[in-house]
């Protein structure tokens, strides 16, 4: 059970099934785990032939005796030979453990289909009925059934089964859940396919691999508590088991402690691969979704960049940068060679598409580049440091301080446990070192002046209780907070209302004046940027194409990408109110 | 907040009402050998008659079932079988006992799974490592067999500590560590494995949220970053696991409890089920369900307060 959540990542995408196989079988693990397994499963079916002696062929005299050449285990403490009853366990513990695989695989699959499917009534009921099963401890019930159910293991493993379905009730459900409504099944359903044939053929091709690891850990489980139902001496006594064992082991501990291994070993060692192979089998099946391994791939050739002589007016002069991510053997980079220079108190614009690599550019900057992410060669020069030779800590210290960041979606930058208030308390004693009451007094005026009615109201409030525009204004009021030199800004108004996007620009329009900082403005949108901006860089495919001053750019764009860009905005009348298309940016 | 701490309290007693429903009906319908099993295999015919008459197993279930919850809904839960006294004071004697190891269990479990999980979702390397391993061993290692193996070792060969037994905190808090913990340390390792992963998990969720580069871009240090933003928005993923681990835990205890002879309600249940002392055993699914209840309780609550949306609807 251990393990419902991560099965329920698994990538869904069907793979072929013979050379899915063939890759759990060439790793390592994943071949030693079959093979432990067929061994059991052999050594079950054969026992008669593998095991020298009967299960129940007593010596008298070989009561608990230590390994010899023909007891090569011992004896147990009735005189029975080790080795051949542990040899026959392996026949019950299989039986037992597929008896309740078998029951809650049928019954969990079928509800989750079902509940998945059709959803609703049945759902909010076999949520419930899933949800009741997994609050009490399955051993108690079992115990308290005993009397009921008899010392027939196997019908306790049924029982056992009913109280494992939930694992594979809720796994199929959400899985069933997330193809319900993909095409292919709605193609299904129009050429006239049953509601049985569309579950049957498609739904199940999805969720097959998921259900092969929900069941070896079932089984696992099932092992393991059947031993333990059998070590308490509730089981048939005549019959050999690996947890009946354990309990002779454990009433004989004082005379042979070395029979209590056997057993427990045959266990762990058969669960232990259960385990393991579903854990290969989720590898092989998430096997898409990791990054290589950094440490793979050839190192970055860093290029010495020119040292231009930057003029006292120049803020921000960045030079041939190159960021890259981890990629197939090699490095993928998404912004190529950009060169760039930002002035002191101007607000220079960053154009382009989704992918064009401007907020890998800004996230450059400000060091805050995705796990994986390397500048690989190029400089970031601000105020006459060289950004790409400071350490984490000599960057952490000009962030907040001096460069200073306003991302595009409100709502997920704030924290959702804490109060605004302390979200700007927070920044400004560590930045500033100042006392928390008089961060708490800047805070309350930051509030005000970012036009928020009830500045004390909303540093009480939580992040949900206030709405997404409120949010930006409070972004913003955090990032001036600390009086930056640099302020960039990542598309700060394409997740706000249209009504919203002309006021938050004008508070930062505002706000640069008074202030007197650069602004570095990240957007798609040239009906903002012909707003707000004095110059203009448009970047395509990592690289910038064309920079201009904001009024020239739009009287004579120079780059044909430029114009192509220019001409798809102008077409729509009212470029301020441009409603931006619902697409994360790069 | 109100309204979802009484729906939860509604869900619980609707699960109390239906298992010891059906657990009633089960234990009580097979009964028949019980006055037998009791008295032994002297017992003559009436004997055997006049115990079941005495029990009042000859009446119709649907009898028994409403005295039962009759006395039940009073906190009567009638008088042991096989044993003299009440089950409500059995089960007041026994119920410290599992209640003080299943509740050092979870507290150790915790702060191992935290610890690992964090050290693994923020370093990897090693610690992720061992999370790997010990996700398979902690899995495939049967508690009780833990538990023998703790025995042959640290009781049998080096002698440290005692084998079996239980010692109460109040008559003697160091016999008491010293009683506990080889089976808290037999409980856990399984519990560990599963935590772990999940609070890996949890805080490396919690590290990929776009506040978080928000925090650090307003120069927010990393400590502060991890240890009061990211683990308080992992901390609602890690009580889920708790409560499903205290669940685990309740019936690891029954086992567990016998192999070190402690007197406790699982080493209880066991007894009562071998022999069948039906009101025992009713009395013991209760407890358990309301135990699961109250803790289920507590998370929830602990959950609001890390949880603003929880507490303020």
């Amino acid at each position: 059970m251990t393990d419902i959540s991560s099965t329920q990542q698994v990538s869904t995408q069907a793979l072929k099934r013979t050379s899915f196989l063939w890759s759990v079988l060439r790793n390592p693990l994943g071949l030693l785990a079959t093979i432990i397994l067929l061994v059991v499963l052999l050594t079950a079916i054969f026992a008669p032939a593998v095991a020298p002696f009967d299960p129940s062929h007593v010596e008298i005299f070989k009561v608990n005796v230590a390994p010899s050449s023909d007891y090569w285990l011992g004896g147990d403490g009735s005189g029975r030979d080790i080795f051949s009853r542990l040899v026959y366990g392996a026949r019950n513990t299989l039986v037992g453990a597929s008896i309740a695989v078998a029951v809650a695989a049928l019954i969990g699959v079928t509800g989750g289909l079902a509940a998945g499917y059709y959803g609703r009534i049945l759902d909010v009921a076999s949520s419930w009925v899933a949800d009741g099963l997994m609050a009490l401890p399955a051993i108690i019930v079992l115990l308290a059934f005993f009397q009921a159910l008899g010392s027939s293991i196997h019908l306790s493993m049924a029982v056992f089964g009913i109280m494992l379905s939930p694992g594979f009730f809720r796994l199929t459900r959400s899985l069933v859940r997330s193809v319900r409504n993909e095409l292919y099944v709605d193609a299904a359903r129009v050429s006239g396919l049953s509601d049985f044939r569309i579950m049957w053929r498609h739904i199940l091709l999805v969720i097959r691999a998921p259900v092969v690891i929900q069941a070896s850990i079932v089984a696992g489980i099932a092992i393991v508590i059947q031993a333990g139902l059998e070590f308490l001496g509730l089981g048939d006594a005549s019959i050999p088991t690996w947890g009946g064992m354990l309990q002779d082991a454990f009433d004989n501990l004082y005379v042979a402690p070395i029979s209590v291994y056997w057993p427990g070993l045959a266990i762990a060692i058969t669960v232990g691969s259960l385990v393991l192979l579903a854990n290969v089998i989720r590898d092989r099946m998430q096997q898409g979704d990791a990054p290589p391994k950094v440490s793979r791939l050839p190192k970055p050739e860093p290029k010495p960049s020119p040292i231009s002589s930057v003029s006292d007016d120049t803020l921000l002069d960045i030079r041939d940068l190159v960021v890259g991510y981890p990629g197939k053997g090699e490095w993928k980079q998404v912004v190529k060679a950009v060169t760039m220079s930002v002035k002191r108190g101007e607000i220079f614009g960053l154009v382009g598409e989704s992918g064009s690599g401007k907020t890998q550019t800004a996230f450059a900057v400000l060091g805050l580049l995705s796990k994986g992410g390397r500048i690989l060669s190029g400089s970031i020069t601000f105020d006459g440091i060289d950004l790409t030779a400071l350490s984490a800590s000599q960057m952490h210290a000009l962030r907040g301080k001096r460069i200073a960041y306003v991302p595009q979606e409100p709502m997920s930058n704030l924290d959702p446990s804490f109060r605004i208030g302390w979200q700007l308390v927070e920044p400004m004693v560590s930045v500033l070192g100042i006392s928390q009451a008089e961060a708490k007094e800047r805070a309350l005026a930051l509030l005000a002046r970012v036009g928020l009615p009830h500045p004390e109201r909303v540093f009480q409030c939580y992040p949900h209780q206030i709405s997404g525009g409120m949010a930006q204004r409070v972004l913003i009021a955090g990032a001036v907070s600390c009086k930056p030199d640099l302020l960039i800004a990542d598309e700060p108004t394409t997740a706000l209302d249209v009504t919203v996007q002309a006021e938050v620009l004008e508070l930062m329009r505002d706000l640069q004046a008074e202030y007197g900082m650069s602004i570095i403005l990240v957007t798609h949108n040239f009906g903002v940027v012909a707003d707000m901006c004095d110059t203009v860089a448009v970047m395509r495919d990592g690289a910038v194409v064309e920079t201009a001053e904001a009024r020239k750019l739009f009287a004579a764009p120079g780059h044909e990408y430029t114009r192509m860009l220019l001409d798809s905005v102008l077409e729509d009348p009212d470029t301020r109110t441009y409603s931006p298309p619902k697409e994360a940016s790069a | 907040m109100t309204a979802y701490l009484l729906r939860r309290v509604a869900f619980g007693l609707v699960l109390l009402v239906v298992m010891s429903t059906i657990t009633f009906f089960l234990v009580f319908s097979g009964t028949e050998r019980v006055a037998a099993n009791i008295l032994g295999e002297t017992a003559s015919n009436a004997d055997i008659a006049a115990l079941t008459q005495k029990l009042g197993i000859d009446r119709p279930l649907l009898v028994q079932y409403g005295d039962w919850v009759g006395n039940a809904v009073q906190g009567d839960l009638g008088d042991a079988w096989t044993t003299t006294g009440s089950v409500t004071e059995i089960l007041a004697r026994r119920m410290p006992v599992t209640l003080s190891i299943v509740s050092t269990a979870i507290l150790v479990m915790a702060v191992v799974s935290a610890i690992l999980g964090i050290v693994a979702a923020v370093r990897g390397g090693w610690a992720d490592g061992l999370i790997q391993v010990i996700s398979i061993v902690g899995f495939a290692i049967p508690n009780f067999w833990l538990g023998l193996m703790l025995v042959v070792l640290f009781a049998l060969n080096l002698q440290w500590l005692p084998a079996t037994g239980y010692v109460s905190f109040t008559s003697s808090p160091s016999g008491w560590l010293a009683a506990v913990t080889l089976p808290v340390t037999a409980l856990v390792l399984s519990g560990i494995a599963s935590a772990s992963q999940q609070v890996r998990g949890a805080v490396i969720d919690a590290l990929n949220q776009d506040y978080v580069r928000t925090l650090k871009a307003r120069g927010v240090n990393m400590r502060s970053i991890l240890f009061r933003h990211a683990l308080r928005n992992a901390l609602p993923a890690a009580l889920t696991v708790l409560s499903v681990q205290f669940v685990a835990l309740l019936g690891g205890a029954a086992i567990i409890e016998r192999v070190f002879a402690i007197p406790g309600l699982g080493e209880l249940t066991v007894r009562s089920a071998v022999i069948g002392d039906v009101p025992v055993l009713m009395g013991v699914v209760v407890t358990m369900i309301i135990v699961v209840i109250v803790v289920n309780l507590l998370i929830d609550v602990m959950n609001a307060w890390a949880n603003p949306k929880v507490r303020l609807q």
